[in-house]
């Protein structure tokens, strides 16, 4: 039955947006983290969705259901903040400290972003839950 | 009366099921990177599906083929939806528009069910010589 499928759904895409919800809590954690080494130092991290046919779906060959997967976790390749700091314990030979390249203005809006895409899911699954219910006291 | 009272609605609540499930399927694809958000008419499919009811069974090859209306053919008629925004990374789902479409949809599905139940308390009534 087609409403079933709706719980797989709803559940996959609010599995992914709690993935975005880490994986930004986890950047906007390590904003301010500063390291010596500019290949240690924290780089921004996101998830990157893909539409996948859910697996009941598969075995009928319709196309119709797509349920959402995070295909991995790429790091930002945006350049890394630079500070003169001779003074800092992890400082290089030069007395510089590489800053991490997160973006608090875009995890801030990519948090909003994340908030409202799990809410509507959980609507939606609410409602085909009522919708379910309703039909399975049909005619009592 | 009719043969069967039920058929056409139970029909709208079938495909109400599957119109559901498409458009779930859109808002929760809301941030997938080049999903495609995906439709249908639900008028002309119920127009379509509405003709028959149970299909015969042809056991010879010179029984007639029943013509005019296909069951659920509506996984074939499944169009893309023109975004009036479009975004970059080529997603067209707009979720303003997904939730109004779902919102309609549930109420469409309840109102078929509204229908049966009423159907049903009525030949419920009948059959016990119920006023």
């Amino acid at each position: 039955m087609a409403l079933n499928r709706v719980f797989d759904i709803a559940g996959s895409a609010m599995a992914a947006q709690s993935t975005r919800l880490n994986t930004t809590a986890s950047n906007l954690a390590n904003a301010d983290s500063v390291s010596g080494d500019p290949n240690k130092v924290y780089r921004a991290r996101q998830p990157v969705f893909e539409a996948v046919p859910t697996f009941a779906n598969s075995l009928q060959g319709e196309q119709s259901a797509m349920a959402v997967r995070v295909r991995g976790v790429i790091e930002s390749q945006a350049p890394l903040g630079q500070r003169f700091a001779p003074e800092h314990p992890d400082a290089d030979e030069n007395g510089n400290v590489w800053t991490s390249n997160v973006s608090t203005v875009e995890e801030m809006v990519n948090m909003l972003s994340a908030s409202r895409s799990y809410q509507s899911s959980i609507d939606v699954m609410n409602t085909t839950k009522d919708l379910l219910v309703q039909t399975l006291s049909m005619g009592r | 009366m009719d043969i069967n009272p039920f058929a056409k609605h139970a029909e709208a609540l079938k495909l109400r099921g599957y119109r559901n499930e498409v458009l779930a399927t859109n808002i929760a694809n809301a941030d997938t990177p080049g999903y495609k958000a995906r439709d249908f008419d639900f008028g002309a499919a119920l127009a379509g599906a509405r003709m028959d009811g149970i299909p015969l069974a042809r056991t010879d090859a010179q029984h007639l083929t029943p013509t005019g209306g296909q069951s659920l053919s509506t996984r074939d008629a499944l169009a893309y939806r023109v975004p009036y925004q479009p975004s970059l990374d080529g997603n067209t789902v707009e979720s303003d528009i997904e939730q109004a479409a779902y919102a309609e949809n549930v109420v469409g599905y309840q109102a078929s069910l509204n229908f049966l139940n009423q159907k049903i308390r009525g030949i419920r009534g009948a059959i016990k010589g119920e006023i």
